[in-house]
């Protein structure tokens, strides 16, 4: 596992028993996951089954995918709020060119020039951002805070403010397949949580991503080439949003204009319920993962608690402060002393 | 604004046009829709269009003294929310008056948590106000319980309550006049006070406002208690003015009212920016809107020109800080 100087440093330095710790320390959230996983087992009847962790993971698959990517981007120092209306873009956009005229001799094969087209859109778009952060040196907040609203502009002027429904019944089969055992769209999001964390761990591409969040300056100096690295990593959540849209509008057989609302903002208390620091340098794809089910498990077992969905909300909220502030508690020795 | 007489006369013109974009830009667009639709400058129009933008701009004027002293409030949009829904909903339990005053206090509180939290506790502001964005709005649906509120229809046009949304004042609508009555007493506060410099050395520097002796915690603590005030102005407003709430009303708010602010001119990073220039952001956005829809594009062709908007007059601004038009990253 890959970690940064600035998370290891402390928790070596200390040794003894907090080492033994160590990893829950990093990963606070995976001690939550397991205290309301054990937590929604003994309080209700059908939390503990195979059919009902399958049911979370294909539940928190969309919010999962787009996570990844926040995780890379933010792990940069960056932040994409522009996630949301790419889901509603890339959905809105396969959809659409699925049922075309030009495609209709196609059969099951009109998916394909689809789903190329949603992805294709996404990984655009976080090249446009990319690009504007890296040329311009315009804040990634206030760069995507712009594109959140445009791209929002985009889906709702490109459908007339319709929803789309798809005519290829294979398209919305898809969405509720099963493969070796598991819902197609675990599995999708299970793979790609495996292939992001090798990258980031395990490749140059990785380490970049951490040098270059943690001291930018730094990076520069020792020839990383940051724009066009940062531009990638945009790109890939990009792709991530666009493949979550895509997803998102299988498990529907439908888009709406409206899709992904707010999506940003749960995928950024994800993201930071895993560890990542807002200010880049550190975060890895373990925590993501953990603070993605935390919210899926939170979501699921509440409701099967019949639990209304507001409290959720509340519980969300706190626990996200919470997080914040435990972590604070946890990492403030010899961090940051003279800052007043 | 300071140096623009100086520019002027020395003839710095590209300077002048870097550090005063907004205001050309305003002009610009101004002149442009003047001249593409006719209806666009006539006063009826104008008044409108400031008219709609008040509730924004009462939260944004709020929301700049914030992100002045360095921090973002995301929770603005659930407070609108949680603010209207409660002063609509006890309007005809407990009469406008103690209705107003129960939502102020609660709205002030909500105020009091972030500014506890992100002040004294010193914990990341934009995490801080996501959390509260979503447990406001929990609160709000448990408040409400799930249902819709509004004042009993058969007395909507007997109650004072009314005046704030729809009352007029010598033929200006009461919105306008709260809008900036409110903008120049904030705005004076933080152009021209002792707290008003405090605000701007927080943002600014906060170790060197500490060394100075400004209390940074008791300052940032403020400055959420403004933010609240300014969204239960705003709540007033919106409740008066439709008599009714959604529960998710205010949703999507926080960004919009950060999206006009940044359009002003205000830096995320604080210690810059002022009244003045989010009021004209706030415009700006409100005359994009309403331009775009007299010259017939569809409703949502605004936010498209938003986000270029945005990107362009930040850009220009950062261009202007750095002296060169392309960041020096490699």
């Amino acid at each position: 596992m890959s970690q940064t100087s600035v998370e290891s440093a402390p928790v070596q330095a200390s040794g003894g028993m907090k080492a033994n710790f160590g990893w829950i320390v990093r990963h606070p959230i995976w001690a939550f996951v397991v205290m309301i996983f054990i937590f929604f087992s003994l309080m209700t009847d059908n939390f503990f089954s195979l059919g009902n962790f399958e049911n979370i993971l294909v539940q928190t698959s969309t919010l999962g995918l787009i996570a990844l990517g926040m995780t890379i981007v933010m792990i940069n120092g960056n932040i994409d709020l522009s996630v949301g209306a790419v889901v509603a873009l890339a959905a809105s956009l396969t959809v659409d060119i699925m049922g075309w005229p030009m495609f209709e001799s196609w059969g099951n094969w009109q998916i394909l020039p689809a789903v190329l087209a949603g992805i294709a859109s996404g990984v655009l778009l976080g090249a446009l951002n990319g690009l504007i952060v890296w040329k311009t040196g315009v804040d990634a907040f206030i760069v995507t805070l712009g594109a959140m609203l445009g791209v929002r502009g985009l889906v709702f002027v490109y459908t007339g403010e319709q929803s789309f429904f798809a005519l290829n019944f294979a398209y919305s089969d898809f969405g509720a397949s099963r493969f070796l055992g598991l819902p197609t769209l675990a599995w999708v999001f299970l793979i790609f949580t495996v292939l992001m964390h090798v990258l980031l761990s395990r490749t140059v591409h990785g380490s970049n991503t951490y040098a270059v969040g943690d001291n930018r300056e730094a990076a520069v100096n020792a020839g990383i080439r940051v724009g066009p690295h940062m531009m990638i990593n945009f790109m890939i959540v990009g792709f991530f949003a666009a493949l979550a849209g895509i997803t998102l509008s299988t498990q529907m057989g439908a888009s709406t204009p409206n899709l992904g609302r707010d999506y940003e903002l749960w995928v950024i208390t994800a993201t930071v319920l895993g560890g990542t620091k807002l200010t880049g340098g550190a975060g890895n794809i373990i925590g993501t993962f953990g603070g993605v089910l935390a919210i899926g498990i939170l979501r699921n077992g509440m409701n099967l608690m019949q639990v209304p969905a507001f409290y959720v909300l509340v519980t969300l909220g706190v626990i996200l402060i919470a997080v914040l502030f435990l972590d604070k508690q946890l990492n403030r020795q010899g961090e940051e002393e003279l800052r007043l | 604004m300071t140096g623009f007489v100086e520019r002027i006369r020395q003839g710095d013109a590209k300077g002048l046009i870097a550090r005063n974009g907004i205001f050309i830009a305003f002009i610009a667009f101004m002149i442009a829709f003047g001249i593409g639709s006719d209806k666009f400058l006539s006063f009826n129009n104008l008044e409108s269009v400031v008219r709609s933008s008040a509730m924004i701009g009462v939260m944004a004027l709020g929301v700049t003294i914030v992100v002045i002293s360095g921090n973002l409030d995301l929770s603005v949009g659930s407070m609108l929310s949680f603010g209207t829904v409660m002063v609509v909903d006890l309007h005809d339990k407990i009469g406008p008056g103690p209705a107003i005053l129960v939502m102020m206090v609660c709205v002030l509180l909500l105020g009091a948590v972030n500014g506890f939290l992100i002040g004294f506790v010193r914990l990341n502001s934009l995490i801080v106000t996501l959390g509260m964005l979503s447990a406001i709005q929990g609160l709000t649906l448990i408040y409400s319980g799930g249902k819709n509120v509004d004042v009993d229809p058969s007395t909507q046009d007997l109650t004072w309550f009314r005046i704030f949304g729809r009352g007029e004042v010598a033929g200006v609508d009461m919105p306008i006049i709260i809008f900036f009555a409110l903008a120049i007493v904030i705005g004076f506060v933080v152009a021209f006070t002792p707290y008003g410099r405090r605000v701007y050395a927080v943002g600014g520097n906060p170790t060197a406002a500490v060394f100075s002796g400004i209390r940074r915690n008791r300052v940032v603590f403020s400055t959420y208690l403004i933010s609240a005030f300014c969204v239960g102005i705003a709540s007033i407003i919106l409740g008066s003015r439709v008599m009714g709430s959604q529960n998710n009303v205010g949703q999507g708010y926080e960004l919009l009212v950060l999206a006009s602010v940044i359009l002003g001119g205000t830096s995320l990073l604080g210690g810059s920016g002022s009244i003045l220039k989010t009021v004209i952001g706030v415009l700006i956005l409100g005359f994009i809107q309403n331009g775009l829809l007299l010259l017939g594009y569809p409703y949502f062709a605004q936010w498209i020109v938003t986000w270029v908007v945005i990107i362009l007059a930040v850009w220009l601004d950062v261009a202007a800080k750095r002296g060169r038009l392309l960041s020096p990253i490699a």
